[in-house]
Order: C-alpha cells, then structure tokens, then sequence
C-alpha cells in the first residue's frame, strides 16, 4: 500500500518537479520561499495522491501548488498578497495603447518586468507563457472562470508593454 | 466589430484560443485596421521574447532529494517499528502485543472471512497505536484544533467532539490506513484504557451498532450520515457502547 503510494509520488508527482518549483519561485519571488512552498506543496500532492484521477497530473500538481502559495503567502507574507479587483482597472489600462512592438529576449529585462506585475497577473503570464497551460487549464488551477483569464492575461500583457514603453521613454 | 471589440479578442487570437468564427472576423479586420494590426504584433512579439528568454527556474536538486526522503520515510512509518529509546519493558509490551496481533492475523483458520480480516485490521491499527508516540499526531483535548488539523489530509470531514464532561476526553487525531484506504483516527480516554476511533466515509446506507468481542478487544460498528465509526477498545463493551451512542447523538 504505501510502498504502492511512494511509487505514485515517483511516477506523478516528480516529473512535474521543475514545473511546481517555477511557478513557486514566481509566486513567492525568491529562492527560499519558494522551496518552502514547493516543498508543502508535493508534501500536499503526496497525501491527496489517492484523489488525482489520471488527467493531466502537471496541472492538478500546478492547482496544488497554487494554492500552497497563496495560504502560505497570506500567512508569512501577507503585504504581497494584495488581491486584484479583476475588472475596476480594465478600462483605464485599455485606454493606454502602447504600440511598443520590438520585445527583445533580455532574459533580465523580462524577468524585472514580470515580477513588478501584480501575484495574479504575473501567475497568468507565468501559466501562459513559461507552462503553456492553455486558458482552461489555467482556469482550474487559478480557480477563476475563462473570462477572467482571459481578462487577467491581456491586463497582464498591457501592463509589460506598458512597462516597456516607460523604459523606453526614460532614454 | 469595431476596434474595441477586436482589441478584447487579439490576446484570445494570439493564444489561439478563438473560436473559427470570430477567428475569421478578427483576421479581416486586421487587414484594414494598421492601428489593431500593430497591437498584434506587439502582443506576439511580447509572447516570442517571454517563451525565448529561459524566464524558468528548475527545482534544486536538494528539494528532489527531501521529496524522496519524506515519502520514503513516510512509507517506512506505516509499517509497525520499534523506537530505540523506548524503555525495555514498553519496547518488550509493545513487540508482544503486535505480535499477538499479527498471529491474530496470520494463524488463523484457512477461510478466513472478509469481515474478521477487517477486524483484524482494526485490531492490528489498535494496537499499532498504542505504542509510543504513535496514538496522536495532534495532541489536543480542543476539538477545534483536532478537526481543523485533518483538512487537507483527509478527502472528508469527520465529527469531532470532546466527550469529556461525559467521561471521554478527547486527547488527539492521527491520519490511519484502513481497507486501502486514509481514515481518521480520533483517540479518546476512558479512565486508563485509550479508544480508537476510526472514521471514514461510505456510500452505504445508515446501519444499526454491531458490537463484537474480538481477542479481549471491544469493537463497535456503526454507519451514520454517510460515515462508517468503527470504535475500539479494551473496556468493556457496555462502556465501549456510552461512547458509540454518543456519536450517535
């Protein structure tokens, strides 16, 4: 039974090792944290092995860890946990197009740039982009309708071109 | 649709996550509207540089090798063992009386049934329990920090009361393995004698107490609200059955 259980672990839960670190890391924001929260997080996934029903394991580890992060960042690191009003801001972002057009791959850049943006923002990205999650999956582990991924990622996105292109202004 | 409307979907058209109709709609538009076209291709661009740029973090290999660990020893603590700084004669209780438990299980008549091999089991966690620093995990007369301490553990939530004005302190909660499956154990006290109790889910219908004397072991069955409790103790039955009729309640 648990030498069954271990084996499980092994087989679900480690492959996807890399993935629940990355979006620890960019949840959490620094290396230490991030360990804590994938470390409880796996922890997690190991006691509710018995309920993953085949499916794609990387996004029920990427739900667990999901929410790890945000309990754990309410408890310890409560002033990052500011939660986004998902629609007040829409508007006001939307007016401010930046025709900013030519991203280059500054791996440093991009990296300032993704982690000034708000948790939920920068979650969506890092789903998106760095996991390949597609909407509906980033829907389950975010727990938030399509609609307000959908949201959540073209706010996220105006926000890193509006970020360039105040860079862009201050040279 | 106007420019608004197209500006709404091109996150949607980028990441390929639009229907082909509104698809179609979005891609005429784009041929006479420089002004979206220009969004677009910024919002590609954007999309190139972050999945170019290696933004991913791989775990440390320290935490791949903790993981291993806690899973390993977690697996190695389900299994009866023995402490090396136990006293002797607790080390000498404890080793005779899994072994009563485990000859129980092992020497019985050929044809043993499915419900004695679940008494046994019982029996076998009972006693498996008693040894030391294995009855709780949360040690806590306070149900509201016993129940709390199974979310998350547990896939349901197990009714936790301290009988104590009754003659049943609540002492504590472990997580337990039972029929292949995580059960809750809650531990109450009865003057000296300790009381397992497990619980976990089923689909069956409420079942009326079953009550049986199995090796010296008072063992109560019952199934309510979509629960199984399954109580178990060396006290007598009769008093075995005040605590059972109080979960009852």
């Amino acid at each position: 039974m648990s030498a069954n259980e271990a084996e499980q672990f092994e087989r679900i839960v480690l492959p996807h090792l890399d993935a629940a670190y990355n979006l620890s890391r960019w949840l959490a924001g620094n290396d230490h944290d991030a360990e804590d929260i994938a470390q409880e997080a796996c922890v997690r996934a190991f006691r509710f092995i018995g309920g993953h029903r085949g499916g794609d394991a990387r996004a029920w580890l990427l739900a667990i860890v999901r929410n790890t992060a945000f309990s754990w960042l309410k408890k310890n690191r409560p002033a990052m946990v500011v939660s986004i009003d998902d629609d007040a801001l829409a508007e006001i972002e939307d007016q401010n197009v930046a025709a900013h057009s030519a991203f280059s791959a500054d791996k440093k850049v991009l990296r300032a740039a993704l982690e000034s943006l708000p948790l939920e923002f920068r979650e969506a990205i890092v789903l998106r982009e760095l996991e390949g999650l597609s909407y509906k999956e980033i829907a389950e582990v975010a727990e938030v309708p399509v609609g307000t991924v959908m949201s959540r990622l073209a706010r996220a996105r105006r926000q890193l071109q509006n970020h360039f292109a105040r860079k862009e202004g201050e040279k | 649709m106007n420019c608004t409307e197209i500006r709404k979907l091109l996150n949607a058209l980028v990441d390929g996550e639009l229907d082909l109709v509104r698809n179609l709609e979005v891609e005429q538009h784009l041929k006479t509207c420089a002004a979206c076209a220009a969004i677009k291709k910024s919002l590609q661009s954007l999309g190139a540089a972050l999945r170019k740029s290696d933004l991913n973090f791989r775990a440390p290999d320290s935490l791949r090798k903790d993981l291993r660990q806690f899973v390993g020893d977690l697996s190695e603590e389900k299994k009866p063992r023995e402490k090396s700084d136990l006293p002797w004669l607790w080390k000498f209780l404890a080793f005779g009386a899994t072994a009563f438990a485990l000859l129980a299980i092992f020497l019985r008549p050929a044809g043993i049934s499915e419900h004695d091999a679940f008494l046994n089991e019982i029996i076998a966690s009972h006693v498996r329990s008693l040894q030391a620093e294995h009855l709780t995990y949360v040690v806590s007369s306070d149900q509201h920090t016993v129940k709390p301490w199974f979310d998350g553990k547990i896939d349901f939530a197990p009714d936790v009361k301290d009988f104590a004005a009754q003659g049943f302190p609540l002492v504590g909660g472990r997580l337990d393995y039972l029929q292949g499956r995580n059960v809750a154990a809650l531990v109450y006290r009865h003057n000296k004698h300790f009381i397992n109790v497990f619980v976990w889910p089923t689909e069956k219908e409420s079942s009326p107490e079953q009550v049986e004397m199995v090796h010296g072991y008072s063992i109560i069955e019952h199934t309510a609200n979509g629960l199984n409790y399954c109580f178990i103790s060396d006290l007598n039955e009769k008093e075995l059955a005040d605590l059972a009729g109080l979960f009852g309640n």
